[in-house]
């Protein structure tokens, strides 16, 4: 390999203990386990979009991707500096801490939280001018963001810059917020789920200028998204590929045509028939699901997460925890299901016996 | 439409709001007949007037916001209701036993201290109702949205997960067995994969309660999933009606077709997808003519100074354009197939050829 990735994590796992906390969902305290052994390298300008439904862990993946989010074995290096050690002991750091989280920023699902409702746009954008860039004046300043919000359709820019957050509409807050990060000129934004806030007719738009600041300023982006059509809009437009999370785990990760065209995870499929599409859908009626529920995530299932809402699920999937199958052929790109291993003793497993598909708190 | 059993019926309704910038209509002279056992949709972008609109089939907009017009009730049996004259305490009883509505912030009205159980009870209790034989048929609901009636009824609103909560209610306000359930953007806060399986048991919770279903969305796809006949809402008015597949093959209102074409479809090249252009209409403004013209390619002179009537395309469908006819060739869909499939609902059917 040339140079280190721009960003790489490798054998991540988080976990959380719930001290009756966000996580009091399930009772007594548990140790949840939200990211699982994720390994995952992003390049220059390379987008990955990582999907799956809420609590599968994707948020807590984006956020320890960028250093917001300590993992508890595994490590995430940008650059190849750790960027645990950089933290730690920044003596010996080849990329001071600092930098690197300046390198890799956020843009929120809710982005009004990231603007101060008391102040004016223009103050909120530059205060972390301020902060990373002490030596700029206030001219250069201003002259920075001002010629941001032309780029992204906000002009005349003195018209937005004075007003306050609640003057904005939801697209407008949205950019105001994705200048804000751009203007650090980052090497990395995660946008957790930062379009599904908005109204469909919208979220297009927000993804093309995405996309074309992309160019622009050759950053990487991180897209976590609950919603595959946009997921499948982002990779298909910046070539970037799909990762599909549940449990904590990536279950598949692959190009637009291997997870949209043709999944190998049931999970996946399940995922393709929630983004209905007007046209030409085939089998509307049938619940790809054995349970419409995630399960306790402080309990996970054994064997395959999947396997009690999997409809494919037989016996070995109760037993046997799916790795990594590479089927078609590409070292990065795999699915965890046995179903992609035309010689796993799955095929000779006996099925699952019918349980209720009602769940239970 | 209009000569079928009708079970909502909605004339001249408008919904206003005094504000300081002037008087926000949000619902302008909207026509709407809901008939018995089908499943509507009414979809527009947010602003459109859709939540209003749907608001007054129980006479639930809030204050300040001021429905006026007809909107009636038809029960199977028994005299018609004018809904908007109903008192406090008719609309009560009204509003669980005949139309009961579930909205979108509605996961919040669970009581945090109270048990699922105790909410069914009080609701029974409330309406003066047999308690055991409404906790069966509520031990009956829960099953029917994939709930297990023995644990859910023991828990609190905060262990159940969003799509749980969702579920509990959309049992909880069947359980007087209203006739007609309006549900406002009910899935939006939840995943998709939750939103799809939502949709997918109301299809057969209508068929197996005999529902009348009004649901209310931004998400088109979804929607077409579920429903019989759709509105588009535009502009504080229903702009085009018709059954699922006239609005999918046939969609001859211009606003109704930039929906479809910037709805965002795996089956389409990404360099296909588009967006409307222009801005959405605000409340207070009095837009003369069509209220879809200063975005409308078709607009005219005629457009710009007259107001369009619902025009007839086909016994099942209306247009509020003058062009009608035109729409499909002035504003193409991208994911549309050439031809309409050839029989039947689009929800129950594949969609053509592959
Ligand atoms: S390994 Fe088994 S349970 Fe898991 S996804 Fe594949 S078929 Fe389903
Ligand atoms: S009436 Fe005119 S402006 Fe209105 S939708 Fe039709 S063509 Fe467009």
């Amino acid at each position: 390999m040339a140079s280190d990735p721009m960003l790489s994590m490798d054998g991540v796992s988080v976990e959380f203990t719930d001290d009756g906390g966000v996580l009091d969902l399930f009772g007594d305290s548990e140790t949840v386990r939200a990211v699982n052994d994720v390994s995952l390298e992003l390049g220059e300008e390379e987008t990955l979009t990582l999907i799956g439904e809420s609590g599968c862990g994707k948020s807590t993946l984006g956020k320890t991707a960028i250093g917001a989010q300590k993992p508890t074995s595994g490590t995430v290096s940008y650059r190849g500096q750790d960027i645990w050690e950089a933290r730690n002991d920044s003596k010996n750091a080849s990329i001071p801490f600092d930098e690197i989280r300046h390198s890799l920023q956020i843009i929120h699902q809710d982005p009004g939280s990231a603007l101060n409702p008391n102040q004016r746009i223009l103050t909120s954008l530059q205060l972390p001018l301020k902060k990373w860039y002490p030596e700029l004046g206030r001219e250069e300043r201003e002259e920075r963001i001002h010629t941001l919000f032309e780029r992204v359709g906000m002009s005349p820019p003195s018209d937005y810059l004075n007003r306050y957050p609640h003057q904005l509409s939801g697209g407008e807050t949205q950019r105001a917020v994705l200048v804000r990060a751009l203007l650090l000129n980052p090497d990395l934004i995660l946008a957790d789920e930062a379009i599904s806030a908005l109204d469909v007719s919208l979220r297009v738009e927000m993804m093309d200028l995405m996309l074309e600041l992309q160019d622009l300023f050759q950053t990487s982006y991180l897209f976590i998204s609950h919603d595959l059509s946009n997921a499948r809009y982002i990779a298909e437009k910046s070539g970037g590929r799909i990762a599909v999370m549940y449990l904590g785990e990536i279950v598949e990760i692959g190009t637009v045509e291997e997870i949209v065209e043709n999944p190998q995870h049931p999970y996946t499929k399940a995922l393709q028939w929630a983004t209905a599409n007007l046209y030409e859908d085939e089998d509307d009626e049938e619940f790809p699901l054995r349970k419409i529920d995630v399960p306790d995530p402080t309990n996970l299932p054994s064997g395959c997460s999947f396997h009690p809402r999997c409809p494919n699920a037989r016996e070995v999937c109760k037993r046997q925890h799916p790795g990594r199958i590479h089927a078609g052929g590409d070292e990065e790109n795999y699915a965890r299901c046995f179903r992609a291993d035309d010689t796993h003793e799955y095929w000779h497993s006996p099925e699952i016996a019918d349980e209720p598909p009602v769940d239970s708190p | 439409m209009s000569n079928s059993d009708t079970i909502v019926e909605v004339r001249d309704l408008n919904v206003t709001f005094e504000m300081n910038r002037g008087q926000s209509r949000v619902v302008r002279d909207a026509d709407l007949d809901v008939a018995r056992n089908e499943t509507l949709g009414i979809i527009g972008e947010s602003g459109s007037g859709k939540s209003m609109l749907a608001s007054s089939f129980l006479n639930a907009v809030v204050e300040p916001g001021v429905s006026t017009g007809e909107v009636t009730y038809h029960p199977d049996d028994g005299e018609p209701v004018s809904v908007l004259d109903l008192s406090e305490s008719e609309l009560n009883r009204f509003r669980w036993e005949e139309i009961a509505m579930v909205f979108q912030g509605a996961m919040s009205s669970f009581n945090p201290v109270t048990t699922i159980r105790t909410h069914f009870r009080e609701t029974l209790q409330d309406h003066n109702r047999d308690i055991p034989a409404g906790m069966d048929r509520a031990r009956e609901l829960l099953e029917s949205v994939y709930l297990d009636p023995d644990r859910i009824l023991d828990s609190y609103a905060h262990e159940l997960s969003g799509g749980m909560k969702q579920r509990a209610l959309i049992a909880l306000s069947l359980v007087l067995e209203p006739d007609v359930l309006v549900l406002d953007e009910p899935t939006a806060a939840l995943d998709l994969l939750m939103q799809r399986s939502i949709v997918t048991l109301l299809r057969d919770l209508q068929a197996e309660y005999d529902l009348t279903l009004v649901f209310i969305t931004h998400d088109l796809p979804l929607l077409t999933k579920l429903a019989d006949r759709i509105a588009v809402m535009y502009a504080f008015n229903i702009v085009e009606i018709g059954t699922t597949d006239d609005l999918l093959y046939n969609a001859s209102h211009p606003y109704t077709r930039a929906l479809l074409d910037t709805t965002p479809d795996l089956n389409v090249p990404v360099e296909e997808m588009n967006i409307i252009e222009g801005s959405k209409p605000d409340p207070v403004d009095h837009i003369p003519g069509c209220s879809y013209h200063p975005r409308c390619p078709m607009a005219d002179e005629r457009c710009r100074s007259d107001d369009p009537p619902m025009m007839t395309v086909s016994n099942s469908h209306e247009s509020a354009c003058f062009y009608y006819d035109e729409a499909d060739d002035a504003v193409t869909i991208s994911a549309a197939p050439e031809t309409r499939p050839a029989s039947g609902q689009s929800a129950a059917t594949d969609g053509g050829e592959n």
